[in-house]
C-alpha cells in the first residue's frame, strides 16, 4: 500500500517534471552547481590537507628539531674586528642534550655540508650534500634502504671513510656501475658506499627533515641528493669555516652543527620538551642562533589552516546551493499556480492537505535529489581534471558524497515546503473554478 | 433513512463588510436511489448548494446529515474522506487530470482512499468498460473527444461507488448527441440505484429526474 503509494507519487512528480524538461533542467543546474562546488571544494581542500599532513607526518610527530640559524648581526660589534664569526649548535649541545635531559629516545646531530662535489672515476662530477650523522638516524628519518646498509656505530668510532649515497646521486654518479662497494671522490678524500637508500628520504633535494627555512640557509640549488657520511668522518674531513665575500669586505663562519633533532616517546611531551630544550640551550647560548622546530605543532597548525579553509569553501558553497534552492522554490510557486485547477480537483476527489504536499515536496525532492545525483558526479569528476592539469592534490572522501546528497535533500525540503503549503492551503473550491 | 438531509442550511459570504447570503433555511431531503435535478437561474444558490452538499464546503449554519452522519461541521481532513469515500463529482468541464492517461484518472480516488494497485487498476478498467471506453485506458484525456472526457469523469465519480452522484451542468459543455449519451449512463446509472443530483439549466435533464427542485435567491420554491 506504501510502497504504491510512494511508487505513484514518485511516478506523477518525475511525469510532470518531464512535460517540462527544459524548465526542470534550468531549474536543476543551480543544484548541481551547488553540489558540484560542495564536492569540488572538499576534495581540493582535503588533498591539499593530507598533503600537508603526509609532508609534516615525514618530519616525525614525536621529533623535535634545534636548527642553527643565523643571528641578529649586531651594530655594536663594528668597531671590532671578529675575524671568524662563530654561531650555532655544537657538539657539545648534543651533548649536554643527551647527559641532562631525561625522557629522551635519541639525540641526533647533524653536520651538513652543502654544495660539494662529487665524482666516480672519471666520469662527470655531481654536486651533492653531504650529511654528517650517526647511525640512529634512521630511527628520526623514515629512511627507505635499498640495498646494503646504513651508517654503523663502527663507522662512526672508528672515522671509517664510508658513505650511504641516495638513490638519484646513484643513479647520476654511477651511470654503468653498481655502486655498492665503489669508492667515490669527494674534496680528494675517497668513500666507500655501503648502501643506497630511496629518494623519498630526501625528497626535493633536502633529506626528510627539510622545510623552507633551512633550504634559506641551505639553498639546495643544483645539488642532485644527499651523502650520507658518519658524523666523526664529516668532523675531522670537512672544515667548519665558511668563508663568503659581501661589500669587499670577506666574512669567515664557522658552524659545528646544522641540526640536532630529538625524538620522545610520544606526542604529548614534544610541547613540554620544547621548553626543556629551549631552557637548557639558552644557558649555553649567549646569541640566539638557534631555532626550534617542532612538527606537531606544524600539524595542528596546519588543521587549524584545514578548518578555515573548509569554512571559507563551504561558505561560498552554501551560498551557491541556497541560490539554487531559492531558484527551485520560485520554480515551484509557479508550477504550483499552474496547476491550481489539478489540486481543486486531486482535493475534490478526496485528497488530504497532507497529500498534496507530499505531491509537490516529492517533485521538489525528485528535482534536487536528481540534481545531488548529476552535481555528485559532476563534482566527482572536476578533482580529477584539478588533479591533472593543476598538479594539486584532491581526495574526494565519502563523507563528502553523502554531505553533498543529504545537503541537496536538505535544500529540496526547505525550499520546497513552502510551495507545498501553499498548493494544500487552496481553497478547492477556488482551485476548480481557477481557468 | 434519507441519504441527504439538510434543516436550515444557510451559507452566507462575507465580502468586506456586507452580509451576502447564498442560501438561507434550505430544507432538502433526498431519499437512497432518487434522482434529483436541481434548476434555477443563475446567482439562485445553485453551486453554492452542489458546493456544500459535495462536502468542498460547510454551511454558516444548520445542519447536513449525510447517510446519517452530521457532516455540517467537519474539519479539513475528515471532510475530505468524506468526499473520497462518499461522494462522485461530474464537472461540467470533466476536469480531468491531463498528464494522466485514462485508467489513472479513473484510479484517482481510489488512490487517496488506500486502495492497493491491483486492486484499484482491475476495478478501473471495469468502470471503463462500463462507460464504453475499454479500448481506451492508455489515452490521454487531450486524445479524446468531449463525451468521452466526460464518461472517464462519470467512471472516475463511480470509482468508490459513492453515496451520491454530483453532477454539475454535465451536458454544459457537450453537443446534444454527445449530451444526450452521457444523460443515457446516468439514467442507467439510476436504474442501478445510484442518488443523482444534477445541477442543471436544461429542461431534458429535468425532464429525466424524478423530482426537480427550484431555487431562487438561495431559497427552494
Amino acid at each position: 500500500m506504501f510502497l504504491f503509494r510512494l511508487k505513484r507519487t514518485a511516478k506523477l512528480g518525475i511525469k510532470s517534471l518531464w512535460m517540462h524538461r527544459l524548465r526542470s533542467t534550468l531549474t536543476m543546474l543551480g543544484i548541481i552547481f551547488g553540489v558540484c562546488s560542495v564536492i569540488a571544494m572538499l576534495a581540493i581542500g582535503e588533498g591539499a590537507s593530507q598533503a600537508a599532513q603526509e609532508a609534516i607526518k615525514q618530519l616525525g610527530s614525536t621529533n623535535l628539531i634545534i636548527e642553527t640559524v643565523k643571528p641578529p648581526e649586531k651594530q655594536t660589534d663594528t668597531g671590532k674586528v671578529e675575524t671568524v664569526h662563530k654561531y650555532g649548535l655544537t657538539y657539545t649541545d648534543a651533548e649536554s642534550i643527551r647527559n641532562t635531559i631525561p625522557d629522551i629516545q635519541v639525540v641526533v646531530p647533524i653536520r651538513e655540508i652543502a654544495q660539494q662535489e662529487a665524482r666516480y672515476l672519471n666520469y662527470p662530477k655531481v654536486a651533492v650534500r653531504i650529511v654528517g650523522t650517526i647511525p640512529w638516524y634512521t630511527e628520526i628519518s623514515p629512511v627507505q634502504l635499498i640495498r646494503g646498509r646504513f651508517l654503523s656505530s663502527i663507522d662512526l668510532h672508528h672515522q671509517q671513510n664510508v658513505c650511504v649515497i641516495d638513490e638519484e646521486v646513484a643513479r647520476k654518479l654511477f651511470i654503468f656501475d653498481d655502486p655498492m662497494d665503489k669508492d667515490v671522490r669527494i674534496q680528494g678524500n675517497y668513500y666507500r658506499v655501503v648502501g643506497v637508500v630511496g629518494a623519498r628520504a630526501s625528497a626535493d633535494g633536502q633529506n626528510g627533515f627539510g622545510n623552507d627555512k633551512t633550504s634559506l640557509t641551505n639553498p639546495s640549488g643544483g645539488v642532485v641528493g644527499n651523502i650520507y657520511v658518519p658524523l666523526t668522518t664529516a668532523k675531522t674531513r670537512f672544515t667548519e669555516l665558511a668563508s663568503s665575500f659581501s661589500g669587499g669586505s670577506q666574512s669567515i663562519e664557522r658552524i659545528e652543527l646544522q641540526k640536532i633533532i630529538v625524538k620522545v616517546d610520544s606526542d604529548e611531551q614534544v610541547l613540554q620538551m620544547r621548553d626543556i630544550l629551549d631552557a637548557s640551550l639558552a644557558r649555553l647560548h649567549e646569541k640566539s642562533d638557534y631555532h626550534i622546530v617542532v612538527p606537531l605543532e606544524l600539524l595542528l597548525q596546519a588543521a587549524r589552516t584545514r578548518r578555515i579553509f573548509s569554512i571559507v569553501l563551504g561558505s561560498i558553497a552554501a551560498i551557491s546551493l541556497l541560490v539554487g534552492g531559492i531558484g527551485i522554490m520560485n520554480i515551484m510557486l509557479a508550477t504550483v499556480s499552474e496547476r491550481t485547477r489539478e489540486i481543486g480537483i486531486r482535493r475534490a476527489l478526496g485528497a488530504k492537505k497532507r497529500d498534496i504536499i507530499v505531491q509537490f515536496l516529492s517533485e521538489t525532492l525528485i528535482l534536487t535529489l536528481a540534481g545531488g545525483v548529476l552535481g555528485i558526479i559532476l563534482g566527482s569528476i572536476i578533482p580529477f581534471f584539478v588533479t591533472l592539469f593543476g598538479r594539486m592534490p584532491t581526495v574526494i572522501t565519502g563523507s563528502s558524497l553523502m554531505l553533498a546528497f543529504g545537503i541537496s535533500a536538505a535544500v529540496g525540503i526547505t525550499f520546497g515546503l513552502y510551495p507545498a503549503y501553499r498548493a494544500a492551503n487552496m481553497d478547492p473550491i477556488e482551485s476548480l473554478r481557477h481557468e | 433513512m434519507a441519504v441527504v438531509d439538510t434543516r436550515k442550511l444557510c451559507k452566507t459570504y462575507k465580502i468586506g463588510s456586507v452580509q451576502l447570503p447564498a442560501l438561507c433555511d434550505v430544507d432538502l431531503k433526498i431519499e437512497q436511489s432518487q434522482y434529483i435535478a436541481i434548476m434555477g437561474p443563475s446567482g439562485s444558490g445553485k453551486s453554492t448548494l452542489l458546493n456544500v452538499l459535495g462536502c468542498l464546503d460547510r454551511p454558516t449554519s444548520g445542519q447536513y446529515w449525510l447517510g446519517g452522519k452530521d457532516v455540517s461541521q467537519l474539519d479539513d481532513d475528515e471532510l475530505s474522506l468524506i468526499r473520497g469515500k462518499h461522494i462522485g463529482f461530474i464537472f461540467q468541464s470533466y476536469n480531468l487530470i491531463g498528464q494522466l492517461n485514462v485508467i489513472e484518472n479513473i484510479e484517482l480516488p481510489m488512490f487517496y482512499q488506500g486502495f492497493s494497485e491491483e486492486a484499484s487498476a482491475e476495478h478501473a478498467r471495469e468502470l471503463a468498460i462500463l462507460v464504453g471506453l475499454g479500448d481506451r485506458l492508455k489515452h490521454r484525456p487531450s486524445e479524446l473527444s468531449g463525451g468521452q472526457q466526460q464518461r472517464i469523469a462519470i467512471a472516475r465519480a463511480l470509482a468508490n461507488d459513492p453515496l451520491i452522484i454530483l453532477a454539475d451542468e454535465p451536458t454544459g459543455n457537450l453537443d446534444s448527441e454527445s449530451g444526450d449519451e452521457i444523460l443515457n449512463i446516468l439514467d442507467h446509472l439510476h436504474q442501478q440505484g445510484k442518488t443523482l443530483i444534477a445541477v442543471t439549466h436544461d429542461d431534458s435533464i429535468a425532464a429525466r429526474a424524478e423530482r426537480t427542485i427550484r431555487l431562487f435567491d438561495g431559497c427552494i420554491k
